[in-house]
Parts: C-alpha cells; structure tokens; sequence
C-alpha cells in the first residue's frame, strides 16, 4: 500500500517526507509503545505505529530499517526527531487516531501484521 | 589471515538523547562495506541495545567494532557497577532500568536476550563494583 494511501487511511499530517509519500510502499505494520518490543520482534520494512515521540524512537526505527514512523493520539515529536528523519529521509506522520483505531483502520485497509518471528 | 577492520566509539554516560549514535556509525560502517543487509541489521540490534545498557545501566563506556572477513565482532566495555547476577540479568523481563528509561519505552528486561539471540557467539563477562564487558559474533560465512 503506498504511504499517501495510508495517509489518507488515518487522515494523518505529514512532518517530514510529503514529497515521498507515493514512491513508498508498506505492505505490514507494527505497533507498540514499548521499543523494547519493537527491538526484539518488528520486521525490517514495516511502518511503525506508536504514541512515543522521544528522540530514541527514531533511532529504534533507523536501526532496524522501518520504513515510517507514525504517531498516534495526536503526538507531536520534538524538532530534533524531525531533523535527524530529514536527514535519512524517513517518511514522519501524525494521526489523531488511537492506537486501537489506527491499527484496525490499517488492518482493515490492507495492511497485513507480520508473523512475530524472534529473528 | 588479514587484519580486521577496527573501530571504536567513546560512549557518553550522561546523555540519553546521544544513546544510538555510535550504533549508528556502526551501521553505516558496515553498509559502507558492503556487508549483506540481513547481517547489518542483526549487527545494529546488537550495537544498539548493547549502546543502551552501557549509558543506561554502565554509566557509559566503549564500544568497539572489528570486522574481519569471516565475522563482525561489537564489543561494549564499562567500569559501572557491574551485574550481581548474570543468570537474572540474562532472563527475558528482568530489568532494574528507572522509571525515567521506562517512560521512553525502554527497560523491558529484553535487551540481553535480543543481543544473544542476534548473535552467534556471545560473552558477557561482569564484576560488581569494577564493570561489564559485552561481546558479541555476527558470522559473515555460515560454515
Ligand atoms: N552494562 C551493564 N552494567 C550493569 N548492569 C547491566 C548492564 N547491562 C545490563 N545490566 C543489568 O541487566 C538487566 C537486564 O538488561 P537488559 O538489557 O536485558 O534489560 P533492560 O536494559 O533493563 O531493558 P531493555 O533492554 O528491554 O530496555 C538490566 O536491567 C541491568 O540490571
Ligand atoms: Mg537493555
């Protein structure tokens, strides 16, 4: 599914990467405010979904090649998570949406989970 | 046999926002010697958690990274307070992380788990009062 459907799908602002949003392709997606848990079983190439803006959440994400980052509940990162997303260009959204409701929006639109695999 | 490629990254102890940039130039070290991309993430889980519990738990330290043609080695060293119990500290949900690591997400009790389950060798070697040092093997060729 591209990134601009996804987009649309949460009715979501895009913060950085709007020029990309329809050369991107997510076919899974993950979601966890707990990094711990995204370090241990997210998928390389899965958008992430979370409520935690803190300046390690990209990091967790660049690490582990996600593709975007999505923050829910209406959660607005800090200038210095934005600028390091600029700098690798990595898609950065927010959707008012709950976790709950973002999730199942995008499950219902088509975006599969990945089977958890401990690497 | 060649000689490796070596590295190392003086980890600072005191800032949470710098945790993940040594993992970082770790990672593009790797990209930059064509490592297959499978491995470099495996590795990068590895430096990263590894990166987090030496500024988390170690009061910082370093880390070093060789490369050789058959393997990546991350090493992660502190003087910190060390582990008392490292069968406990190995177990999946143990974690003594503060409340302000738990507010970003962190401190689980997962870290170590993941760095070994991402590793094909690994050696965590730990005194109370003198430190820890963490070692780490990605092999390049699977024999
Ligand atoms: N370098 C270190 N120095 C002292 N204690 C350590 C060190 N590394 C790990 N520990 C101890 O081992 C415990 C387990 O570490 P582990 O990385 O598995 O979990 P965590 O860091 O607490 O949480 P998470 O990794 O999920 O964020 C830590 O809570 C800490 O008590
Ligand atoms: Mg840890």
């Amino acid at each position: 599914m591209k990134l601009s459907k996804i987009r649309e799908i949460l009715q979501a602002e895009v913060l950085v990467g709007e020029g990309l949003l329809d050369s991107i392709e997510v076919d899974a997606g993950y979601a966890s405010d707990l990094m711990s848990d995204v370090l241990a079983f997210a998928s390389p190439g899965v958008l992430l979904l979370t409520g935690l803006t803190n300046i390690q959440i990209f990091r967790t994400a660049q690490m582990l090649d996600l593709q975007t980052i999505i923050f829910v509940r209406g959660k607005m990162p800090g200038e210095d998570l934005l600028q390091l997303a600029r700098e690798v260009e990595m898609p950065i959204l927010v959707s008012a949406m709950s976790m709950f409701e973002a999730a199942g929006r995008l499950y219902t639109g088509g975006l599969s989970p990945r089977a958890i695999s401990r690497n | 046999m060649s000689s490796p490629y070596v590295e190392s990254y003086a980890v600072d102890g005191t800032e949470l926002v710098s945790i993940g940039e040594a993992s970082t130039k770790i990672k593009s070290v790797l990209k930059m010697l064509g490592i297959p991309s499978d491995l470099i993430r495996r590795a990068a889980v590895v430096a990263y958690e590894a990166e987090m519990n030496l500024v988390i738990h170690g009061g910082g330290g370093e880390m070093e990274l060789e490369v050789w043609p058959e393997c990546i080695k991350i090493s992660a060293v502190d003087t910190g307070p060390g582990i008392p119990d490292i069968g406990k500290a190995m177990t999946e949900g143990f974690s003594t992380a503060p409340e302000k690591i738990r507010e970003m997400g962190f401190g689980a009790g997962m870290g170590l788990p993941n760095i070994k389950r991402n590793s094909d060798g690994f050696e965590l070697l730990s005194e109370v009062g003198k430190g820890t040092t963490l070692r780490s093997e990605i092999l390049l060729q699977k024999t």
